[in-house]
């Protein structure tokens, strides 16, 4: 054979490689193939799989704080919160400037509400602090205020805070078009660092917040605190620059005996006592990562501490109890399930066709009604008022002042969600049960077996693999149940979900539900696993 | 049809009837015994109560009407896993979930044997089938010929008086079908077992029975050894069901003795034997096997009667020609000739005279 002998590349009839024309042949088919899954690919990706994942990374995602408090977060680096000591003064004023910005931003509240979920309290303590740090820099501005109105005024702290060319751009701004980045001038910069960098902020938040010209506005009192702070400790002798005489004036001010100072930790005290109590620190400090297991910890009823992940209060573990109980409960559900559909299934599959079919539609009957309506029927049901209790009353088994509360707790909603779950269940185990052959009964019973031993030894081994794809579905179905749980389990009754739904659509602490909902999809995923590793997931049969 | 009922019959069914809606019979007062050891087969086409017969006796269905005694006594009240018959079903029905062992431990397990034991009489059906080294596979694992061997194996594991074998190798192909035919015989023989075979095959019914009961309509139509079934067929059913037939229909006109003469429709006279005919003038329908036909003048009796025919198609099977002739107006006789040095291979639009023994043709039933 010539193909035997040629050591090169299989060619095709018009000489060019085979596997390129085979590749060629086979990219058209390969394409109208994604072409014809692209969009349901298109609509997976963009309302499912992307979500989910937006979700699990809002799980660890904690970027607020080290945004939010940038200054605080480097200071409080070394800090030692086991030590019981307040961080020191550094700290202080590094939450001061960082605060203060937050607040004219507004951004200070979400702060607040992101470390309430780590510490009570911290919500009402920083939207405070907003209001109050104005407290600290007035006493500044006001001395300077009163040494000259320039110091109030816009136009002499651009003058000597901005550097020439930018004051003359400035000048030539109009509203609509884009203003020019702030530029401090090269001699302020060096001799007030601080009060450069808390200028340039006022000046960025005025022209990109408020689309407003640094000229016109006069600037906030952080910048006269950063002013007092630079002068207590440069010497502006040396100053040429413009208003360098209102410098050194307010310069002669601050070296005066009488210049009236704040340090920036009794201003804190000042605005609320909590400040004065490490925790809130310890806090920051904590949850400064811009990744963070806190969500994961709180999850499992666990804390961030200086010593590491500690279990909470007693009394503040909730969420182990609940995923103990949802998993429970889906047990005990699945188990309910497999137990009335066994039965059922096994009548269905050995009935003849006719009788089947009817019983298969009494099967799916529930589907066809709404999920809200079923679970509201068993209210009107179980309930104290309901039809069972009056029934039981009626006949005399129960007295009517000691009626059974069967509803708003467990029982309700183990009945409430077998019966809704139920169809899931017998499908598959019908149409498993249904390809069993009765011949194998039948030698069985050749070979000597009971009935018993007949449906134990041979026909129960051959259903598993329905029960197990029943099982899984409820099992999932149920793990993850919502709806029916909210509306007749009560207090006692909730599943994971309805704390996760709460945390969605009322405490808006998405991280935490997102840590609750990342932690339900493991396990569901680990179940699924050991299920695989004890029945074999080629056990489960839907059919066929 | 006779009552065969005796006294030391081993299986015995007893004006057997069986109805399942309450208005047909699917069975019709079956009566049947078999001496133990006997290699008996149900054949006949679907429909006909074979298979109800055997779940009968199996236990799977309850007779309507009558009784079916074991061994000499009734077992309609027994249920089927107390009755001890060993089965083969038609789709082998081993258990997928266990291994071949597993499976042939499984009628011994239920019957509380020691765990030595039961490897013993495992290991022993294991070799009986030529299938030792599979104990450890799952029936999936196994070709369709080995299944059957393992079913067989289980069914005769807990060595039954008695196996019942529902169409056992109707899914096999038909050289593997041919080899187990041959073994379930020697097997069966060797053994001693009584054996109730359901086929609707009659290659295999021939080859494989003492008796064979050839089932129609809820009733036994024949109950004879194949060869007295093949040459001596007891009515146009029987005749048409085994084997190849050819049939004339006519109309007796002469009765003597052992042999009647039969006018054909188109005028033409052959002899025959009254099998099942009643009196002359009566319309009669005559069965001829195509190897029995002989156009070869020589070969014939003095004085036999002929016909003439044409020769509408030569087919050459090696083995054997099979032509197919124009006879008497029907253009689906059928003669088949061994491929013989001399055999004359006969060309289509020739005009012949056949003929045959008289023994050979069999004057049946004319409905």
């Amino acid at each position: 054979m010539s193909d035997a002998t040629n050591s090169g590349p299989v060619l095709s009839a018009d000489g060019t490689p085979l596997k390129r024309s085979l590749a060629r042949a086979l990219r058209r088919q390969k394409m109208r193939a994604l072409m014809l899954i692209a969009p349901l690919l298109i609509f997976v990706l963009v309302t499912f799989i992307l979500p989910i994942a937006d979700m699990l990374w809002r799980s660890v995602e904690n970027q607020i704080v080290t945004n939010t408090m940038p200054r605080t977060v480097v200071a409080l680096a070394d800090y030692d919160g086991a030590s019981g000591e307040l961080p020191g003064e550094a700290t202080f004023e590094a939450a001061y400037y960082d605060l203060y910005i937050a607040a004219e931003r507004k951004l200070h509240t979400r702060l607040g509400s992101r470390l309430n979920y780590e510490q009570t309290g911290a919500s009402s303590l920083f939207r405070k602090s907003g209001r109050g740090l104005d407290d600290i820099g007035e006493v500044y501005m006001d001395q300077f205020e009163d040494l000259d109105k320039n110091w109030d005024e816009a136009e002499p702290w651009a003058e000597l805070m901005g550097d020439p060319a930018w004051l003359e751009a400035q000048g030539k701004w109009q509203k609509g078009q884009t203003q020019p980045t702030f530029k401090a001038s090269g001699a302020i910069k060096e001799l007030l660092p601080r009060t450069a960098e808390q200028y340039a902020l006022f000046a960025e938040f005025q022209q990109v917040d408020k689309d407003k010209s640094p000229l016109r506005e006069e600037p906030w009192s952080a910048v006269h605190t950063a002013l007092y702070q630079d002068l207590a400790e440069a010497d502006v002798s040396g100053y040429t620059g413009p208003q360098a005489d209102l410098l050194k004036a307010a310069d002669a001010l601050v070296a005066s005996p009488d210049f009236e100072t704040v340090t920036f930790k009794a201003g804190f005290e000042e605005i609320d006592e909590d400040w004065m109590d490490p925790e809130i620190w310890v806090t920051i400090q904590t949850y400064s990562p811009e990744l963070t297991n806190g969500y994961f910890l709180n999850a499992v009823d666990m804390q961030k501490s200086p010593d590491g992940a500690e279990f909470r209060d007693e009394r503040e573990r909730i969420y182990g109890l609940l995923f103990k109980r949802t998993i429970f409960m889906s047990m005990v559900i699945t188990i309910s399930c497999i137990l009335l559909a066994y039965p059922v299934s096994y009548l269905l599959s050995n009935l003849p066709a006719r009788s089947a079919n009817l019983l298969m539609i009494l099967v799916l009957l529930p589907f066809w009604t709404s999920l809200l309506v079923r679970t509201s029927a068993w209210k009107v049901m179980l309930q104290q008022q309901g039809v069972i209790n009056d029934i039981l009353v009626w006949i005399g088994m129960v007295a009517d002042d000691s009626r059974l509360t069967m509803i708003n707790n467990q029982f309700g909603t183990i009945v409430a969600m077998t019966h809704i779950l139920l169809p899931f269940m017998i499908l598959p185990m019908y149409s498993v049960m249904s390809t069993i052959p009765p011949s194998y009964t039948r030698a069985a019973k050749s070979l000597g077996a009971t009935n018993w031993t007949t449906f134990w030894r041979v026909y129960f081994p051959q259903s598993v693999p329905g029960i197990g794809a029943g099982s899984i579905l409820v099992f999932i179905l149920s793990i993850g149940y919502y709806i029916t749980p909210e509306i007749v389990g009560g207090t006692t009754g909730t599943f994971i979900s309805n704390r996760i739904a709460y945390h969605i659509s009322s405490s808006l602490n998405w991280g935490l539900a997102a840590a609750l909902g990342t932690i339900l999809l493991a396990v569901v995923l680990l179940l699924y696993w050991a299920y695989d590793r004890i029945v074999g997931i080629d056990n489960v049969k839907l059919g066929g | 049809m006779a009552d065969q009922t005796n006294g030391d019959a081993f299986v015995a069914f007893e004006h057997v009837q069986k109805s399942y809606d309450g208005e047909t019979l699917v069975v019709k007062d079956l009566n049947l015994s078999l001496p133990k050891g006997e290699f008996l087969t149900m054949l006949g086409p679907s429909g006909s109560g074979k298979t109800t017969c055997l779940m009968m006796l199996a236990g799977f269905e309850t007779a309507t009407h009558g009784e079916i005694k074991l061994d000499g006594t009734s077992i309609n009240n027994i249920p089927p896993h107390k009755r001890g018959i060993g089965m083969v079903f038609q789709n082998y029905a081993l258990f997928p979930h266990m291994t071949v062992a597993e499976n042939l431990s499984f009628p011994l397990e239920v019957r509380k044997m020691g765990k030595s034991d039961r490897e013993a009489k495992v290991k022993r059906a294991l070799d009986m089938v030529q299938m030792g080294a599979f104990g450890g596979r799952r029936p999936a694992q196994l070709s369709g010929g080995q299944q059957q061997r393992i079913a067989l194996a289980r069914a005769l594991v807990f060595e039954p008086e008695l196996v019942l074998m529902d169409e056992p190798l109707g899914a096999l192909d038909k050289q593997l079908r041919e080899h187990m035919q041959f073994e379930i015989t020697k097997l069966a023989h060797d053994l001693g077992i009584t054996t109730v075979y359901v086929t609707h095959d009659q290659t295999e019914a021939l080859t494989m029975s003492d008796r064979v009961a050839v089932f129609d309509d809820g009733r036994i139509q024949q109950l004879d050894p194949p060869d007295t079934l093949y040459e001596k067929p007891r009515n146009s059913f029987v005749a048409q069901f085994i084997g190849e037939n050819n049939t004339l229909e006519g109309i007796i006109t002469e009765i003597k003795g052992e042999t009647c003469v039969v006018k054909l429709e188109d005028g033409q006279e052959i002899d025959a034997v009254p099998i099942n005919v009643g009196t002359v003038g009566e319309k009669t329908r005559v069965s001829i096997r195509p190897e029995r036909v002989e156009f070869n003048k020589d070969r014939l009796k003095e004085g036999a009667h002929t016909i003439k025919a044409t020769v509408l198609e030569f087919i050459y099977m090696g083995d054997i020609f099979r032509t197919r002739l124009r006879v008497a107006g029907k253009d689906d006789f059928v003669i088949k000739t061994r491929n013989a040095p001399d055999q004359v291979r006969l060309e289509p639009g020739t005009e012949i005279e056949i003929g045959w023994l008289p023994e050979d043709c069999r004057a049946l039933d004319a409905d």
